[in-house]
């Protein structure tokens, strides 16, 4: 047997069910053991390596499972990078393997030979690369284990070509030796009692559920709690679906382009308790008056977490679901209406809207009407802008595993590779793609991907021919000088979508709106795409500008031009 | 506020363990004065201590940061009279027939060696305390200096603690 071969029954002995790949020389041994060892793990051959880790990050998002990556040494293992950090960020699971080149060309500047290793060092969780044959076995044992434990995140393993080919006996189940590795599961019960306590006295407390809810499946403990003690709850980006956002109790998501209710909640509180967020400065915008005179609690798995933003008056360190679970045993049922009216009157006050324009789309109504249309069933991605903040408000989502985007990363060109990951990972329900023309075009070529497999994909191209965001900044605080986000030069979209045999349909009037997307819905025959020419100047609102406080946010559009100070914060 | 601090680490002793750890200094606008690594007892484990210049608001964040590697099995950050610290110094001093007997003088009070001497140098080893050697070497600079080497800081906590 060869190592090559002992890593594909390894990666058999995990439950992989795909891989996501990319040929080339030093990785050759590998894609053979994938023929010789007649494994059943299904090799996606994808068209670009940053196309493939995005796929198995999607599938991991869609599925809880980790994603797995294999590519060639050099460039393609340098263009796993952009992958890597957007997992990292947003703490996905994903096994990057790459070939290198045979262990005596190392640091001689061998033919596609590139320090993958050193590169990608602080994008991953971990890495390893791996001189003998005999401890590829145990790597990948060990890079399963950490990638899906604690706080999940990407890791890599390099394997020169000629330790992929060592022929000998190897042991799949080389035991683990990571003796500096750990991480906490149940929460101290002091500071959980301490936290309970803290409820009790707290007249108007509110729940800030992110991503940490959805990784450790503490939805069910999350929405008991809820309940039991009347307490709204309000989402990161990442954490959407996490809480029902079809309850009465959720206000959606909070932060900059969150709802104008979820921020007046998050002002008016005198309680918040984050639990598997990490007050990212979307967030918390200035971070000095981030709820100043409210109690700030965290629970989070992650101990470096404790402090690194917001400084809490309790941190309880572990796992969401036992952690919430164990809270909820100290918790009495509580009505707190004036509190949770006080929420819905600020929901009805300013609830999300959009003005239609006359003759011309907007993407709030296409994606709006998509959720009529659909519901909260499919499995939706987004790219990386304007028409990904609507997405968030506009389409509702009640299971985190239904909304995949770049949170931490906010890396362009995700949208179609996560809902391909996705449909690979939950066969035959639908995703939809919602992307923009800019990001689209980052990451197309992988529409071949989705037409070989036929996968139940729609590409919804929200086209303003503009890289909308950055236009918003330019326009409101940049004296509208449009620098860099002119799109000129865009594809036809459908012609493009056909030239890869895949059906396509282009939508230029409202009227149209929720039939051509019936008509995707229905659509059998594969991937199809949708171009949704819309109005190229729209803004999106409400909008907290980066680093300023809460009471600076801007609910809705002005109705006269308006002169805004440059935000303090970073993008 | 910008200063000094003092850690250590006991970690896996393995290739790129260095790198992962310096990146979590650099990312975080710290300077490192000085690093002593070394194998400790069966050469599986090594022993670091780093000294490390920057604000102190972020030395938590770094403890916390570099506890999270896989390859760490500890970090501690050492203040107060906790522990032992002590390092080396090698310098090296042009040596002129009037300034023999009062060099000598000084590495003596010093508890200093001379471990290499030739007609015109001389190679003066001391060891202790970080003050100390700061100040043999205001000495000896009244003298010419051509070359100094230190060892950087070496650490271990008193008593049974570990370190």
């Amino acid at each position: 047997m060869t190592a090559a071969e002992a890593l594909i029954k390894c990666l058999e002995k995990h439950g992989v069910e795909y891989i996501f790949g990319y040929s080339g020389g030093a990785a050759i041994p590998i894609f053979d053991a994938i023929i010789t060892t007649g494994t059943k793990i299904e090799l996606i051959l994808v068209r670009h390596e940053q196309g493939a880790t995005h796929m198995a990050d999607g599938y991991a998002r869609a599925t809880g499972k980790p994603g797995v990556v294999l590519v060639t040494s050099g460039p393609g293992a340098t263009n796993t990078i952009t992958g890597l950090i957007t997992a990292q960020m947003d703490s996905i699971p994903i096994i990057v393997l790459t070939g290198q080149t045979i262990t005596p060309m190392l640091g001689k500047d061998a033919f596609q030979e590139a320090d993958v290793f050193g590169i990608s060092l602080p994008c991953v969780k971990h890495s390893y690369l791996v001189k003998n044959p005999k401890e590829l076995t145990r790597a990948v044992n060990e890079a399963f284990h950490i990638a899906t434990t604690g706080r999940p995140g990407p890791v890599l393993i390099d394997i020169p070509k000629d330790v992929s080919s060592a022929e000998g006996e190897y042991d799949i189940d080389a035991p683990l030796d990571i003796p500096g590795y750990s991480y906490p599961t149940h929460g101290d019960s002091k500071a959980i009692k301490a936290m309970a306590e803290k409820f009790k006295k707290a007249k108007k407390p509110l729940l800030l559920v992110g991503h940490g809810v959805i990784i450790a499946k503490a939805e069910k403990a999350i929405l008991a709690m809820a309940e039991k003690i009347n307490c709204p709850v309000v989402t990161t980006l990442l954490g959407k679906g996490a809480f029902p956002e079809t309850h009465s109790l959720s206000l959606g998501m909070l932060g900059m382009h969150g709802t104008a209710y979820a921020n007046l909640a998050v002002m008016d509180c005198d309680l918040i308790l984050s639990i598997g967020s990490r007050w990212d400065d979307r967030i918390v915008g200035k971070l000095s008056e981030f709820c100043k005179d409210a109690c700030k609690m965290h629970i989070d798995i992650d101990p470096a977490e404790h402090g690194k933003m917001v400084r809490p008056e309790i941190f309880v360190c572990g796992d969401a679901r036992l952690v919430i679970e164990e809270l909820n045993t100290h918790l009495n049922p509580v009505q707190n209406p004036t509190w949770v009216a006080a929420c819905h009157g600020f929901k009805a006050k300013h609830p999300l809207k959009y003005d239609k324009i006359p003759g011309s789309l907007t993407q709030q109504e296409v994606l709006d009407t998509f959720y009529q249309v659909a519901g909260t069933a499919p499995i939706v991605s987004t790219d990386v802008g304007q028409h990904q903040m609507w997405a968030a408000q506009f389409i509702l989502s009640d299971r985190g595993e239904n909304w995949l985007s770049s949170g931490g990363a906010g890396t362009m060109g995700v949208g179609l590779p996560y809902a391909i990951g996705a449909a690979f990972g939950r066969k035959g329900e639908k995703s939809l793609a919602v992307v923009g023309d800019g990001g689209f075009q980052m990451t197309l070529c992988e529409l071949a991907t989705a037409a070989i497999h036929k996968l139940p994909v729609i590409v919804l191209v929200l086209n303003n021919s503009y890289l909308g965001m950055v236009r918003q900044w330019q326009e409101l605080f940049y004296d509208d000088r449009l620098s860099g986000v002119d799109m000129v030069g865009n594809p036809d979209f459908v012609k493009l979508a056909e030239a890869y045999g895949i059906k396509a349909w282009k939508l230029e009037k409202s009227e149209d709106v929720a039939d051509i997307m019936k008509q995707a819905l229905d659509y059998k025959g594969g991937p199809c795409l949708i171009e949704a020419v819309c109005s190229k100047t729209d803004n999106v609102y409400p909008m907290i500008p980066s680093g300023a406080t809460y009471d600076k946010m801007i609910i809705e559009a002005p109705k006269t031009k308006t002169k805004y100070e440059k935000p303090a914060g970073s993008t | 506020m910008s200063k000094q601090h003092l850690l250590s680490l006991y970690a896996v002793n393995k290739p790129g363990v260095l790198m992962r750890i310096f990146q979590i200094f650099a990312r975080r606008g710290y300077n490192v004065d000085s690093i002593v690594a070394s194998p400790e007892m069966d050469g599986k484990y090594s022993r670091v201590t780093i000294a490390a210049q920057g604000d102190s608001a972020n030395v938590g964040q770094i403890v916390d940061q570099l506890s999270k590697l896989i390859d760490v099995v500890h970090c501690e950050e050492h203040v107060g009279g906790r522990s032992i610290i002590k390092e080396m110094a090698l310098v090296k001093v042009l040596l002129a027939p009037e300034t023999r007997a009062e060099l000598l003088q000084i590495v003596e009070h010093f508890k200093g060696k001379t471990v290499d001497i030739t007609p015109t140098s001389v190679i003066i080893q001391v060891d202790g305390d970080t003050d100390k050697i700061d100040a043999m070497i205001g000495l000896l600079r009244q003298h010419q200096i051509v070359e100094l080497v230190r060892s950087g800081k070496m650490l271990m906590a008193r008593g049974e603690t570990k370190t």
